[in-house]
């Protein structure tokens, strides 16, 4: 029996994907629909959003257009944890099932509630954001996202499953295992994070395992911030093609923005989850084409209707036509978070700046790691720096002078000179979930 | 004939050359002749030993970043201006040294006595033709090794 070949290649698409070409008034209307309806649905079921909108002297009859959001209250991630844990749900027990919870590196995790019906809109979310990156019927998908608590593992699978793929559910870890399952199963497509994917290239040069030549053609990357040229470093160095995708456990998990073959932005799901850009300082929105903080709204969710959150990434919407035919908007690829910044100094610092500076000098992006620490009441600024084979030298001139180059790249950059210290190699922990660029030992 | 040495790079940290010479002597690879240049941020340890392809592997399958590199050993009389002899040729051909360190050799007795320096040319090519063509003893592992 012939393979239906569903995908975005050659003007066909998959029939789940037909919501993203939606002309934009029908799309406006689906939206202001979906938005009066969530809205109405957390007031009537949330206590805290109702207490929210009473103090503003708002009801759900004040959302007349979709331009009425800006009336309402922002969400952030510390309303989540002092409900903890089931305080935001909109839906009886009954009606929940699934629950989900971020991993709490601060004190107690975040919960997350899906009702049969949302499990069904995140999935077809995953459909149309695979479908994107031009997956099919016949890709063998080895979903390397961690399965458990954490959204990506089964957001992926059962999305990857629906659009009909054959899904390898390998959770993170175990990175020899993955070379050899990627080998022998002819992987064609790998979801993770994408510092864990460069880790599987490493290990697999270490192996004698030459991905250039395996089948596998795309990676799904998300759930954490990347660069443009770690996307380089990536397709270089695999054949293979990044897509970069979006998601976050407190709206949906992954899922809720995806980069199509265009690879100029990536569309959000916006009939599911409505995006505005504010000023992070003031909290005003902002129009199209300026950057600030992405806040979110839930429009269908019905476990737990999320009302304008604030996530932290810092972008620009974008509402051009994109080349794929996507009417949805675009916002760019998210570099940095709000949070990732530290100041030193008095000096705001994004470790993607870091990562600038290195990739300027070396061409490749080493293993690094900033390391921040308080010495005499002066914050100190270290950058580790891994020595690869291809910039070891047995002259002590040629090292100093690499030693120097990063230095004054960084300086350039940050506009401050910190401490370089070039380190061994595997040295600096690799992670298989998040890459954790900064440790921050001072004490405040 | 030019000899391989392998450079290891370290970390300016306590137990660094000790875990390399730990690795090696686990090995049963002996350490012919080393030295060390350091910063105060790093250093690299230069190793001569007959095994040097072995040595590499074990290094390498450790971690450690190492290169090997082809490095002269100049045959030098021991006695007041036996270095000085050996530099005239080096000048007069125009080669430039990058790194130099002695080798702890001792051959001979009185006026035979020999030791044996290890230098690293930025052209080994150029600079082992020249030598022999000066007259300097090119040392091989055979003579350094056994």
């Amino acid at each position: 029996m012939p393979t239906e070949q569903w995908n975005d290649i050659g003007g066909k698409f998959h029939p789940a994907s037909a919501p993203d070409y939606l002309p934009l008034e029908q799309l406006r209307q689906v939206q202001l629909q979906r938005l009066q309806a969530i809205v109405q649905r957390a007031y009537k079921y949330v206590p805290l959003t109702r207490s929210r909108m009473e103090q503003r002297d708002l009801t759900p009859a004040a959302i007349r257009s979709l331009e009425d959001i800006t009336q309402l209250p922002f969400t952030v991630k510390a309303d989540l944890r002092d409900t903890y844990p089931f305080g935001l749900f909109a839906s009886p027990m009954q009606e929940i099932v699934r629950l989900h919870a971020s991993s709490g590196t601060t004190g107690k995790p975040i919960v997350v509630a899906y009702t049969k019906e949302d499990i069904e809109v995140w999935t077809s979310v995953m459909v149309r954001s695979f479908a994107a990156c031009g997956l099919h019927q016949g890709d063998i998908v080895q979903n390397s996202y961690g399965y458990g608590l954490f959204t990506g593992g089964l957001g992926a699978h059962y999305g990857a499953e629906a659009l009909g793929a054959t899904v390898i559910p390998m959770s993170g870890g175990n990175t020899d295992r993955q070379i050899m399952i990627m080998k022998d199963f002819g992987v064609t497509a790998i979801c993770c994070t994408p510092s864990y994917f460069i880790h599987l290239i490493e290990r697999a040069g270490e192996l004698g395992v030459n991905l250039n030549q395996l089948p596998l053609r795309a990676g799904i990357f998300g759930a954490e911030p990347w660069s443009e040229s770690m996307r380089q470093y990536i397709q270089e160095n695999s054949n293979i093609t990044a897509y970069d995708i979006y998601g976050l456990s407190e709206i949906v998990g992954p899922g809720v923005a995806i980069e199509c073959s265009a690879h100029s932005g990536l569309h959000i799901f916006e009939d599911h989850f409505y995006p505005e850009i504010i000023d992070p300082q003031t909290g005003e929105v902002l129009p199209d084409g300026r950057e600030g903080e992405l806040v979110l709204t839930t429009l269908s969710k019905k476990a737990m209707p999320i009302l304008r959150y604030r996530t932290r990434d810092i972008t620009t919407l974008t509402r051009e036509t994109c080349a794929c035919g996507r009417t949805l908007c675009r916002f760019l690829r998210v570099g940095r978070r709000s949070d990732d910044m530290f100041i030193i100094r008095g000096i705001n610092v994004f470790p993607s700046q870091i990562e600038h500076a290195l990739l300027q000098v070396e061409g490749t992006l080493p293993h690094y790691l900033i390391v921040l620490t308080r010495e005499k009441g002066l914050d100190q600024m270290e950058v580790q720096v891994e020595v690869t084979p291809e910039f070891f030298s047995d002259t002590v001139s040629v090292l100093e002078s690499l030693h120097e180059r990063i230095t004054n790249a960084i300086e350039q950059v940050i506009g401050l000179r910190v401490n370089v210290r070039l380190v061994e190699p595997h040295t600096i922990q690799r992670s298989e979930g998040k890459a954790k660029r900064v440790v921050d030992q001072r004490k405040m | 004939m030019k000899l391989n040495q392998l450079s290891v790079f370290l970390e300016n940290k306590p137990g660094q050359l000790k875990k390399a010479c730990d690795l090696l002597a686990k090995e049963q690879i002996n350490i012919q002749t080393l030295s060390m240049a350091d910063t105060r941020q790093f250093g690299i340890l230069r190793l001569l030993m007959k095994e040097w392809e072995r040595a590499k592997a074990v290094l390498e399958a450790e971690g450690f970043v190492v290169k090997a590199t082809e490095v002269l050993a100049l045959e030098v009389s021991d006695r007041p201006g036996g270095l000085a002899d050996i530099l005239g040729p080096i000048e007069a051909a125009g080669l430039n040294v990058e790194y130099m360190y002695a080798f702890a050799i001792l051959r001979g007795v009185g006026a035979d006595a020999k030791a044996a320096l290890i230098f690293r040319f930025s052209d080994p090519d150029a600079a082992l033709a020249s030598l022999k063509a000066a007259g300097v003893n090119v040392l091989s592992g055979v003579d350094l090794f056994n």
